[in-house]
C-alpha cells in the first residue's frame, strides 16, 4: 500500500482525496443528466484506461479496440437472455472471450513481426471482421439489435445489474477506481519497467534479457480483458446491442481520445482527458441546443478539432502539462 | 450458376477494381515519398465525391468530365494539408502521424455529415443504365468507361514519374532522403507536390466511384481501410503493386458478393489482409522496407 | 564437433568462458566473418580490433544473438549459444552495449539501470538498491534522477555500460564504447572497467578503435581484417606484426 503512494506530494494526494470525495457524493447533488454525463466519463475513463495498458505502457497502437468492448458486452448479454446467468459470472465469459482473441491479435502480429501502422490496421481489421460476422450471428440478434429486458427502475437488483443509474453510477465508479489502482500496481512492478523498456526502444530492451514477446503479449490481454469488462457494463446499461454500433470504428477512435488529450502513458491522463472531452462536448451541445440548433456530427467535429490541438501542441497531452502548472509532477526518490 | 454471371461480374469487379487501384495508387505515392501513413485517405475521396455530387447537381455536369478540375481541387487541397499541418510532423513518432491524420479524417467525414446530411446520394447520368455487349459479356457501359479513364490517368502517372524533371525529383527522395538533400532538392516543396498528386488520385478515383456506388459520409474510413488493405496487399510502396492490389481486391470483392452474402465480402478482403500481414508483409509487389 | 575441438586444445578450453570455433556469416555473397576462432579466458580483458568493414560488430552481433552464424559455433560456460535470441543470450550471462548509444531515452538514468537489474530482482526495491550499486561504480549516482536523453554522450556511455552491469554479466561485450569520448573520459572508463575486472572477475570484450583504451585494457588482441583473423596475442605484440601496421594502423598511431 505504501508503495502505491511512494514518489506523490502530498498535495497530490490531497487533491486524489478531493477528488475521490467528489465523485462519491457526486450523485446527490447532480440532476438525472449530469448523472448519465458522469457515468459516460467514467466509462471512457475506464475504456481509456485499459486501451493505456497497451498503447501508453507498450507501445502497441490498438485501432480496433472496440472488439473487446463488443466480445464482452454480447458475450455476458448472451448468457443473461438465453441462460439467465448474471452478469458478474457472465464476466468470466467475456473476460475469456476478450483475452483469447487479444492473445490470437498478439501472437499473431507479435510473431510474425507486425508492428506499427501494420499492426494498427491488423487490430481495424479485425474489428470490422467481428462487426460483420455478429451482423450475421443470428442467436444474438445479428444486425436486428439484442435486446436485454428492461426492468423497473424502481428496484436496484446490482446481481443482475437491473436498476436506475445512481446504482450504475457507483457500478462504473468502483470499476474505474480499480482500473486506476490496477494500473499503478502494475506500472510500479517489474513488468510496468519492461513496458516502458519496450516501448522506448525494444531491441535494447531484449538485450537486457527482456522476453519483449512474452511482455507485449500481457499487455494485449489484459488490455483485452479490462475492456471486456466494460462491455458488460455497457450492455446492462443500455440493454441493447446492435454490431453496427459496438464494433464500429468510431467507437474504437472515441476510446482512445481520452488518453490521447489526457495524455498517453500516464495514471490521470485518461480522466482527465474523459473529464475534458465529454464536459466540453455536452456543454456545446447544450449551447446549440439553447440556439435551437440540432448538429448531428458537431460533437465528433469538436473531437477532431481537441485531437488535433493536443497532438500539434501539447502532444504529451493535457495531463503532463497541467501537472506541472500545478506542482503535481512526480518527483523520482 | 451459369458460367456467363461469373464472367460478368469477374470483369465488373475487375473494373471497380482498376478505380480502386488509382485510390490506393495514391496512398502508395504519398506513403512511398513522404512517409506518412495517411489515415485520411477514404475521407479526401469522399470530399471529392461530394464535390462531384454537388456539381452535377447544380450545373447537371458529368463527373467523369469533371474529373479533373476535382483532381485539382484535391491537389490544392493536398499540397495545403501537407504544407501547412502535416510537414512538421514527418519526424515525429509514428503514433503522432497516425494521430493527427486520425483527427483530420474524423473533422472531415463529420463536416460533410452537417453539410451533406447522412443519406445515400449518387449521380445518375444519362447513360447509366447502358451497357456494352461482346459475346456473353454484358458489361455496363458507365464502368467501361470509369475503367478506360483509370488506365489513362495512371499511364499518365506512370510516365510523370518516368519522365518528367519534376516525377524524378520526387522519386529521388523517395529512394534517397539525404541524397536528395545533399543534391539540393527542396524537400518541403516535393513533399506537398507528392502529397498534391496522391490527393489528386483519389480526386479523380472519387469523382469516377460516385457513378459507381451510393455515397455517404461514412464512406471515407471504409475507403481508408480498403485504401489499406489494397497497398499493403500490393506492395506498399509500389505503384504497380496498388494496381494490381486494386484489382485483385475488387475481384474479390464481386466475386464473394456472388458466392456468398454481399454484406460478408469484406469479410475476405481482410482475410486477405490477415494473410499478407503474417506470410508476406511487403505485399506481392513490394520489396522488403530497408 | 565443439567435442572434437576441444580434445586438440585440452586444458585451454577448462577456462575459456566463451569460444568462438571457426564462425563464417555471409550476406548477400559478401563474407562478412571468415572462419573466426578466438578464446576468451574467465576474468580476462579481451579486444577485437580491425579497420571498418573488418566484421568486427557483425562478429559481436552473433555473439549477443542478433545475428546467427552460418557456420561454425559459439559457446559460452559450456553450453552453445549460437542462434539463441538476445534476450535469452542475455539471461545466461552475455551483457552488450550498442555501438550507437541506446538509453531508454524519457526514463531516468535510474530506471534505465532498474531495467537492467530486475532480470535477476523480481522486486522493483531490490532493483534500484542495486541500480544504485552500479551506478556509484560508474559514477553516475549523482545523475540518477536526470532524464537519460539529457545527458551528454560521455555521461550516455556510462549509463549504458551501467545498464549491461546490472543484469549481472559474466560477459560483458563492449561495443566501441571509447567512441566519440575525449582522453580524458576514455581514461575513466578505463579505470573503471579495470577496477571492475579485478574486483569482481567480471569478463570484458571490447571492440575498439581507440588503442589507448586497448592498450590499456587488454591482455588478449584479435586483429580482423576483411571478416578473417590475421593476428592474435598480447596487444604490444600484435600492434608491431607486419601484417597488422599494413592493414590497419598506418593512421593509428599508438599512444
Amino acid at each position: 500500500m505504501r508503495r502505491l503512494i511512494e514518489g506523490v506530494p502530498p498535495r497530490g494526494l490531497v487533491g486524489l482525496a478531493a477528488l475521490c470525495l467528489a465523485l462519491i457524493v457526486g450523485p446527490w447533488v447532480a440532476n438525472d443528466y449530469l448523472l448519465t454525463v458522469l457515468i459516460v466519463i467514467l466509462y471512457f475513463a475506464y475504456t481509456g484506461q485499459a486501451w493505456n495498458v497497451m498503447m501508453g505502457f507498450a507501445g502497441q497502437l490498438s485501432l480496433g479496440h472496440a472488439i473487446y468492448v463488443g466480445l464482452g458486452a454480447y458475450a455476458a448479454a448472451a448468457l443473461y437472455v438465453h441462460f439467465g446467468i448474471a452478469p458478474w459470472i457472465g464476466l468470466a465469459a467475456a473476460i475469456a472471450l476478450a483475452v483469447a482473441c487479444g492473445a490470437l491479435i498478439g501472437f499473431l502480429a507479435f510473431r510474425f513481426g507486425v508492428a506499427g501502422v501494420y499492426f494498427a490496421i491488423l487490430t481495424i481489421a479485425f474489428a470490422e471482421f467481428a462487426r460483420i460476422g455478429f451482423d450475421h450471428f443470428g442467436w444474438v440478434g445479428a444486425s436486428s439489435g439484442f435486446f436485454l429486458p428492461v426492468a423497473n427502475y424502481a428496484h436496484n437488483d446490482l446481481w443482475t445489474l437491473r436498476g436506475n443509474p445512481t446504482m450504475f453510477y457507483y457500478v462504473m465508479l468502483v470499476l474505474t477506481a480499480a482500473a486506476f489502482v490496477l494500473c499503478r500496481i502494475l506500472l510500479k512492478s517489474r513488468i510496468g519497467y519492461y513496458w516502458q523498456a519496450i516501448r522506448e526502444d525494444e531491441a535494447a530492451a531484449r538485450s537486457l534479457g527482456i522476453d519483449t514477446f512474452r511482455y507485449k503479449m500481457y499487455a494485449v490481454i489484459i488490455s483485452a480483458g479490462m475492456t471486456s469488462v466494460a462491455g458488460v457494463f455497457f450492455a446492462f446499461y443500455y440493454n441493447n446491442l446492435f454490431p453496427e454500433q459496438v464494433f464500429h470504428i468510431s467507437r474504437s477512435i472515441e476510446m482512445i481520445l481520452g488518453p490521447i488529450i489526457g495524455g498517453i502513458g500516464t495514471l490521470f491522463g485518461p480522466l482527465i482527458g474523459a473529464f475534458l472531452l465529454t464536459g466540453l462536448s455536452e456543454t456545446m451541445l447544450e449551447l446549440l441546443g439553447a440556439l435551437g440548433l440540432d448538429v448531428p456530427g458537431a460533437k465528433q467535429v469538436f473531437y477532431g478539432i481537441c485531437l488535433l490541438l493536443v497532438v500539434i501542441v501539447l502532444p504529451e497531452g493535457v495531463w503532463p502539462w497541467l501537472a506541472r502548472k500545478l506542482g503535481l509532477a512526480e518527483k523520482q526518490s | 450458376m451459369p458460367a456467363e454471371i461469373y464472367l460478368n461480374v469477374a470483369v465488373a469487379g475487375l473494373l471497380t477494381g482498376l478505380v480502386y487501384g488509382l485510390m490506393a495508387l495514391g496512398l502508395s505515392v504519398i506513403f512511398g515519398v513522404v512517409r506518412v501513413v495517411n489515415f485520411a485517405h477514404g475521407e479526401m475521396m469522399t470530399i471529392a465525391m461530394y464535390l462531384a455530387i454537388a456539381l452535377f447537381n447544380a450545373l447537371g455536369l458529368d463527373p467523369l468530365v469533371m474529373m479533373l478540375p476535382i483532381a485539382g481541387v484535391l491537389f490544392v487541397f493536398g499540397y495545403a494539408l501537407q504544407a501547412g499541418i502535416i510537414n512538421p510532423f514527418i519526424n515525429r513518432p509514428e503514433h503522432s502521424q497516425f494521430i493527427l491524420l486520425v483527427a483530420i479524417g474524423l473533422i472531415i467525414v463529420n463536416v460533410l455529415l452537417i453539410a451533406f446530411g447522412p443519406d445515400a446520394r449518387n449521380v445518375q447520368t444519362s447513360y447509366a443504365f447502358d451497357s456494352f455487349m461482346a459475346g456473353p459479356l454484358i458489361v455496363d457501359a458507365t464502368k467501361v468507361y470509369v475503367g478506360a479513364a483509370t488506365i489513362l490517368v495512371t499511364i499518365a502517372l506512370f510516365a510523370f514519374f518516368r519522365f518528367a524533371a519534376l516525377g524524378k525529383a520526387i522519386r529521388a527522395c523517395a529512394d534517397n532522403y539525404t541524397g536528395a538533400l545533399v543534391v539540393g532538392l527542396d524537400i518541403n516543396r516535393l513533399y506537398a507536390l507528392t502529397f498534391g498528386i496522391g490527393a489528386a488520385c483519389v480526386g479523380a478515383a472519387g469523382s469516377m466511384l460516385v457513378l459507381l456506388v451510393d455515397v455517404t459520409p461514412a464512406l471515407g474510413p471504409a475507403y481508408t481501410l480498403l485504401a489499406f488493405i489494397i497497398v499493403i496487399t500490393g506492395g506498399l510502396g509500389s505503384m504497380p503493386g496498388a494496381l494490381l492490389g486494386g484489382v485483385l481486391i475488387g475481384l474479390t470483392e464481386a466475386l464473394a458478393g456472388l458466392l456468398f452474402t454481399p454484406s460478408a465480402k469484406s469479410m475476405f478482403s481482410f482475410g486477405l489482409l490477415v494473410l499478407v500481414l503474417l506470410f508476406r508483409p511487403q505485399g506481392i509487389l513490394g520489396r522488403r522496407a530497408a | 564437433m565443439a567435442g572434437a575441438q576441444a580434445g586438440t586444445r585440452g586444458k585451454a578450453i577448462m577456462s575459456a568462458l566463451l569460444t568462438i570455433d571457426a564462425v563464417s556469416k555471409r550476406f548477400r555473397g559478401v563474407l562478412a566473418v571468415d572462419q573466426v576462432t578466438f578464446e576468451i579466458g574467465s576474468g580476462s580483458i579481451a579486444a577485437v580490433i580491425g579497420p571498418n568493414g573488418a566484421g568486427k560488430t557483425t562478429l559481436f552481433n552473433m555473439i549477443a544473438g542478433v545475428l546467427a552464424p552460418d557456420r561454425g559455433a559459439i559457446v559460452f560456460a559450456g553450453d552453445r549459444i549460437d542462434g539463441l535470441k538476445p534476450d535469452q543470450v542475455c539471461r545466461r550471462g552475455i551483457g552488450r552495449t550498442f555501438q550507437l548509444v541506446r538509453p531508454f531515452p524519457v526514463l531516468s538514468v535510474e530506471d534505465n539501470v532498474i531495467i537492467g537489474a530486475l532480470l535477476h530482482r523480481n522486486d522493483p526495491a531490490a532493483a534500484r538498491r542495486r541500480a544504485h550499486e552500479v551506478l556509484a561504480q560508474l559514477d553516475l549516482f549523482d545523475k540518477r534522477t536526470q532524464r537519460a536523453s539529457a545527458l551528454t554522450l560521455p555521461d550516455r556511455k556510462r549509463l549504458e555500460v551501467a545498464r549491461a552491469l546490472a543484469t549481472d554479466p559474466k560477459l560483458l561485450l563492449l561495443d566501441e564504447v571509447m567512441a566519440g569520448l575525449r582522453p580524458v573520459e576514455t581514461d575513466r572508463i578505463v579505470t573503471i572497467l579495470r577496477e571492475l575486472n579485478r574486483a569482481t572477475g567480471l569478463t570484458i570484450l571490447l571492440i575498439e578503435h581507440v588503442m589507448r583504451a586497448v592498450m590499456a585494457l587488454a591482455e588478449r588482441v584479435l586483429v580482423l581484417h576483411h571478416g578473417a583473423a590475421i593476428a592474435e596475442g598480447a596487444p604490444a605484440a600484435v600492434v608491431r606484426e607486419p601484417a597488422v601496421v599494413q592493414s590497419y594502423l598506418g593512421a593509428e598511431a599508438v599512444d
